[in-house]
């Protein structure tokens, strides 16, 4: 079969991003723009209680005196608040539906990301909820994990059937007042997951969120609270896709994890949100705030795999307060084209005895620009406090910049602090001893730079660094001519 | 099975192969001497298909194919194999991972599926066996924090995983003590059949105690200028490279 051109031309564009297609689902979405009324109509439409509602405006009052932050290493143009619709949902999503009352158009949107919703993700033994631009519309295994008193479901749900745990935990990691986009996010925050492990229960699976952007024009603003009660261990994974559209979107994120006594959570993200056109036209704007904090003896490890987004301005970070906590942070953000990352983290030591360990991995091809950003805050009752960072940079091409911004803070004496830092870049002479032994240069690129996140890719579940390398490879692909 | 003929080849307009003719054929272990800068390195260089070098005229033919015109990774699945004189690092990558990518990259140009994973366990510990490796050095990074002796030593695990028709190898007793030079040396005597040629690019003679050779060529300016069997190794041993340089003016 001859192809014109113009097709050729259209399997390679689909080809640089695999899930930048759009799924015509008839959706209710609000009209743009911000307001008082918008926010207490997405409180409505959401069935809230009065609380909850008051606690958005208080939020969004918040929000309106502040001013968006300029200190990262991004440059984009800002989006107009006032142009954005703040809700928007398939109205054909109803969680509490069977999935064989789900809209099949939605369940076609499913296959395409690769997520089967029923027999795969059994076997895989991962319980997955699925938010589609505002609403979440599946949630699996509910059942399964509700004889462990496990609740997994989306946040508007907990809403109304455990309030009492939403509105203790609630804003108590990421204040409303904590920066600008987490005072929208409190203001207009439309779904999301929540999840509630309790005293000795260890999670029998991967728990899993994968967030969608479909409708264009919408932002995505979802919010995550995880719960780990005392002496409980929890995994969990979050992914993330959008259609190619020429604008960009925004997606401002809340991600909250608490970690009582002696309990452990392991959070990793794969995001792969739409970078945006070889040209740097459209794009995810990623700007995410994300934050655990860790009571005594408890653990806090993110794992992040950041191939997507325009721009990406995100630093999941721990607060280590009780005695003997430990925070992990374990990241590869790849950029490419022309995208912009500013991402890290922050470990702020409180308790005695507490650890930290901090591992970035960035690598920059075509004209992109990656930064790494990170606090490590030793505060003066934080005896002992023990920190290892190291940021690694992978340089690809004479075009991109790497960028290193480490802060220190240290009030007390006995803390050990250690900061180790590399930049690199794929040799030519790497590339031709691959080529001599075989391997042509794409899978070149790819084996060096698997070997380059090594570290980081055996923090994630075995399922998903399958996937995570490969989302390596297509973020790269063809950025070596 | 090797044909080389009036091979030139540039970098940056500065010509440095000006001329080879030189044919191997099965089973034929060959040495190219000659002094620095004569042009031994790239010759490996621009068989194995190195992009920086251009080739201005001439052609290297493989089992009756042109290689000219092919990319580094299909000459390697035509069978030629390069030991590298400075092997390079790769962080993060074993050996054995590089191994099984080269060894299924390799089976796929020719449509054959992946290497079952117990087949490839099997031929490693064969091979690494028979080249007297500790089956802990497989899973260290490539050449990351090897010795010279070890990196000289994977490549030739390597020639062995592969099995090459046409190995060459540059400089590979370079940095190399007596015993590492044994060692590697013996690896290669072992691959060594009927079926496949060995090439020794060294400057002296000393390898070619161990990897003894059934011809010697000396290059000089680009160009063999003298040939001859095992004993012109000798010769230039005790003569010095200056003999040579002053024959070719003549």
């Amino acid at each position: 079969m001859a192809y014109t051109e113009e097709e050729l031309k259209k399997e390679l564009e689909t080809k640089e991003y695999e899930y930048g297609f759009y799924t015509n689902i008839e959706s209710d979405t609000f009209p743009k723009g911000l307001n008082e009324d918008i926010v207490r109509a997405i409180s409505k439409k959401k069935n809230e209680p009065e609380w909850m509602t008051e606690w958005r405006l208080e939020a969004f009052r918040i929000w309106e005196k502040m001013e968006e932050p300029e200190w990262a290493n991004v440059h984009y143009e800002k989006p107009d608040f006032q142009a954005i619709s703040y809700y928007s949902a398939p109205k054909s999503a109803d969680p509490n539906k069977s999935l064989e009352d789900v809209d099949p158009d939605l369940l076609e949107m499913y296959r395409k990301l690769g997520i089967s919703v029923d027999e795969q993700k059994k076997l895989q033994n991962v319980a997955v909820d699925i938010v589609v631009d505002s609403v979440s519309v599946a949630t699996t295994f509910k059942k399964t994990l509700a004889e462990k008193g496990i609740i997994f479901m989306p946040i508007s749900e907990a809403i109304q059937e455990h309030p009492e745990l939403v509105k203790k935990y609630m804003g108590t990691v990421v204040p409303k007042t904590d920066n600008f986009y987490a005072a929208l996010n409190s203001a207009v925050f439309t779904d999301g997951s929540f999840c509630y492990i309790p005293k000795g229960v260890r999670c029998p699976m991967e728990l899993s969120t994968y967030f969608r952007i479909n409708e264009g024009g919408t932002g995505q603003f979802e919010r995550t609270l995880v719960i780990a009660d005392e002496s409980s261990y929890v995994s969990y994974l979050e992914g993330c896709t959008a259609p190619s559209r020429d604008e960009n979107q925004l997606h401002a994120a809340v991600v909250e994890l608490i970690a009582l006594n002696d309990a452990e959570i392991k959070y990793s993200t794969v995001q792969n949100w739409y970078p945006g056109n070889a040209e740097g036209k459209g794009g995810v704007y990623n700007f995410v705030t994300k934050r655990g904090i860790c009571e005594n003896n408890a653990k806090i490890s993110w794992t992040q795999v950041e191939t997507g987004s325009a721009v990406t301005w995100k630093y999941p970070s721990c607060i280590l307060k009780g005695n003997n906590s430990v925070g992990e942070f374990y990241s590869i953000a790849v950029t490419n084209n022309f995208q912009q990352a500013d991402t890290g983290t922050k470990m702020i030591h409180l308790g005695k005895n507490t650890k930290s360990t901090i591992i970035s991995k960035g690598i920059s091809a075509g004209k992109s620009q990656n930064s790494y950003r990170g606090l490590v805050q030793i505060g003066s009752r934080a005896e002992n406090a023990r920190n290892f960072s190291q940021c690694d940079s992978l340089l690809m091409g004479n075009e991109c910049g790497a960028h290193t911004f480490p802060y220190i803070e240290a009030k007390n004496k006995s803390a050990q602090i250690e900061h180790e830092a590399t930049t690199s870049k794929i040799g030519e002479d790497q590339i031709f001893y691959c080529n001599q032994r075989g391997i042509d240069t794409e899978k070149a690129i790819a084996l060096i730079v698997n070997g380059f996140s090594k570290e980081v890719l055996n923090k994630l579940p075995m399922e998903f660094a399958v996937e995570a390398q490969k989302l390596l490879e297509i973020s790269l692909e063809g950025s070596v001519g | 099975m090797l044909k080389i003929n009036d091979l030139h080849a540039s970098v940056e307009d500065k010509e440095i192969l000006n001329g080879i003719n030189l044919e191997v054929n099965a089973g034929e272990v060959h040495a190219i001497m000659g002094p620095n800068g004569s042009g031994k390195s790239t010759l490996a260089a621009v068989i194995a298909g190195k992009e920086e070098f251009e080739v201005t005229k001439g052609n290297v033919v493989l089992d009756g194919e042109d290689l000219v015109d092919d990319a580094p990774e299909e000459r390697a699945h035509k069978g030629v194999f390069l030991s590298f004189q400075y092997p390079v690092e790769i962080p993060g990558v074993s050996v054995t991972n590089f191994m099984k990518t080269a060894i299924n990259e390799t089976r796929k140009a020719k449509g054959l599926e992946d290497m079952p994973a117990n087949q490839m366990l099997k031929l490693i510990r064969e091979k690494a066996e028979m080249l007297e490796i500790d089956r802990k050095f497989l899973s260290r990074s490539l050449n990351e924090g090897f010795s010279g002796g070890e990196k000289k030593r994977n490549e030739i695990f390597q020639m062995a995983m592969l099995e090459p028709k046409l190995a060459i190898l540059d400089e590979t007793d370079s940095g190399l003590d007596i015993d590492a030079l044994r060692i590697v040396a013996n690896g290669v005597n072992k691959l060594k059949s009927k079926d496949n040629a060995v090439i020794v690019i060294t400057h002296y003679q000393r390898l070619l105690e161990y990897i003894v050779p059934d011809f010697v060529h000396v290059l000089h300016n680009g160009r063999i200028v003298k040939s001859g069997g095992k004993e012109l190794a000798l010769e230039l041993e005790e003569k010095g490279y200056d003999w040579i340089k002053n024959e070719a003016v003549v």
